[in-house]
């Protein structure tokens, strides 16, 4: 049986532990209604510019932008947004699964892979399976920016363009519910047809200057605003994700305390049922 | 035919929605030249500059917005106006896209002058536009 001092001891530390999970638990959950609030206001442009580009679809059947082309796959690029920092449960391993996943099946079909990395953790995991990275971005925070994204997703449609890879893929955590994350992946290029609303007749936009470049700028901020939706979701999901991971560890914790407290209880009366009968046979020694 | 006098206005950024009401009339600054948008509008697509966007609202007041370019879609009925968070300049992308790919090789040689520069660039072109537009709003309260 350990002495009393060593369980003491160990229970100061488990409780210090406590408070820090408590507190990390209560700093996520805060965190979390603010990045769901996040993703509720860039809910918006998303929708809209969806619309206008199932309207271009519509109207402008003359004119195909490469992203819109479907070209044979030789190589992929997959941009993997993970979160910069850990204590968040299994939510950037169940990212990286799946992204191994898709890894293998179009390794499978003999084309090859091109990351672009967003976050810490991916940076992390993919540099040491040593696939080729062509851009990475670190320390997005817990507000990301849509300016910081920028110049990640422009290396990825530069290297769609020249012909460096023929699809594009995002993979990220998908926020269900506080409870629940689980991994997304959506083909970003070619842009899959997207169902316009009910204008039957023909009919075309004016362009200004001209169709190309405006296709161009719009699928663009499309492609951009996909990619920012998967950073502020990934965000959400982290927090909740570290939220529920904090409050397991919590409780995890108490249990332990009351455990120890148990064996802390039962050595001391141990210890003075001990001491009693030395006095009792010292005395009856004498 | 209150409906036919106003046409639904939306403003968003990817960041959050800016505005999104009816209005008499849209006034946006087009690639081309500034332009005003009334009801029943032909079917427009174009690309905005950085500046600002003047919405006329149903009760005839005006309201001002400061977008850093975007995209602008009109529809008979509806006028949208994507707008951009991030200030860009082709540079800008350019200097942002380099970073990118430098933190990718982490060898950052070089070219961080011309990165700042663009950087300052974009930042001095966009507090024009803001300065503009603040010295515009105070000559109409004055």
């Amino acid at each position: 049986m350990p002495g009393t001092k060593e369980i003491r001891t160990k229970i100061a530390s488990v409780k210090s532990t406590q408070k820090i999970t408590k507190a990390m638990e209560m700093v996520a959950a805060s965190k979390m209604r603010r990045a769901q609030e996040r993703m509720r206001l860039a809910r918006p442009y998303a929708d809209k510019i969806r619309v206008v580009i199932g309207h271009l679809n519509q109207a402008h059947p003359d004119y195909k932008h490469p992203f819109l082309v479907e070209r044979e796959p030789k190589s992929i690029g997959v941009i993997v947004v993970s979160t910069d920092r850990g204590l968040c449960g299994a939510l950037n391993t169940n990212v990286f699964k799946s992204t191994l996943m898709l890894m293998r099946e179009w390794q499978g079909k003999g084309a090859k892979l091109n990351f672009c990395l967003l976050g810490t953790k991916s940076v992390g995991f993919f540099r040491r399976l040593g696939v080729p990275i062509l851009a990475s971005m670190t320390g997005i925070g817990d507000r990301p920016h849509v300016k910081d994204l920028l110049g990640s997703v422009k290396v990825m449609l530069d290297a769609y363009r020249d012909g460096t890879i023929d699809r594009l893929f995002i993979v990220n955590a998908e926020f269900v519910n506080t409870m629940t994350q689980k991994p997304a992946v959506t083909q970003l290029l070619p842009v899959q047809t997207l169902d316009g609303d009910d204008l039957q007749e023909r009919w075309d936009y004016i362009y200004e200057p001209n169709a190309a470049e405006i296709l161009d700028g719009v699928l663009m901020r499309y492609i951009e605003s996909q990619v920012y939706r998967g950073a502020v979701e990934s965000v959400a999901c982290e927090m909740s994700a570290r939220m529920v991971a904090m409050k397991a560890a919590s409780d995890n914790a108490g249990k332990l305390i009351g455990d120890l407290q148990l064996v802390y209880n039962k050595a001391r009366q141990a210890a003075i049922t001990k001491e009693l009968a030395e006095i009792v046979g010292g005395a009856a020694a004498v | 035919m209150a409906a036919d006098s106003t046409i639904h206005c939306d403003i968003v950024s990817a960041e959050g929605e800016i505005f999104s009401g009816p209005a008499k009339m849209v006034f946006v600054p087009a690639m081309q030249g500034e332009i005003g948008i009334a009801p029943r509008h032909a079917p427009l697509l174009t690309m905005i500059k950085s500046g600002e966007v003047r919405v006329q609202t149903a009760d005839g007041q005006e309201q001002f917005f400061f977008v850093g370019g975007g995209a602008l879609e009109v529809q008979p009925k509806k006028v949208t106006v994507l707008a951009d968070t991030a200030v860009r300049a082709k540079d800008m992308d350019e200097a942002a896209a380099l970073e990118a790919k430098q933190r990718a090789e982490e060898a950052l040689k070089g070219n961080i002058d011309k990165i700042e520069q663009a950087e300052a660039l974009a930042e001095l072109a966009r507090a024009a536009a803001q300065l503009k537009m603040i010295q515009k709003l105070r000559k109409i309260k004055g």
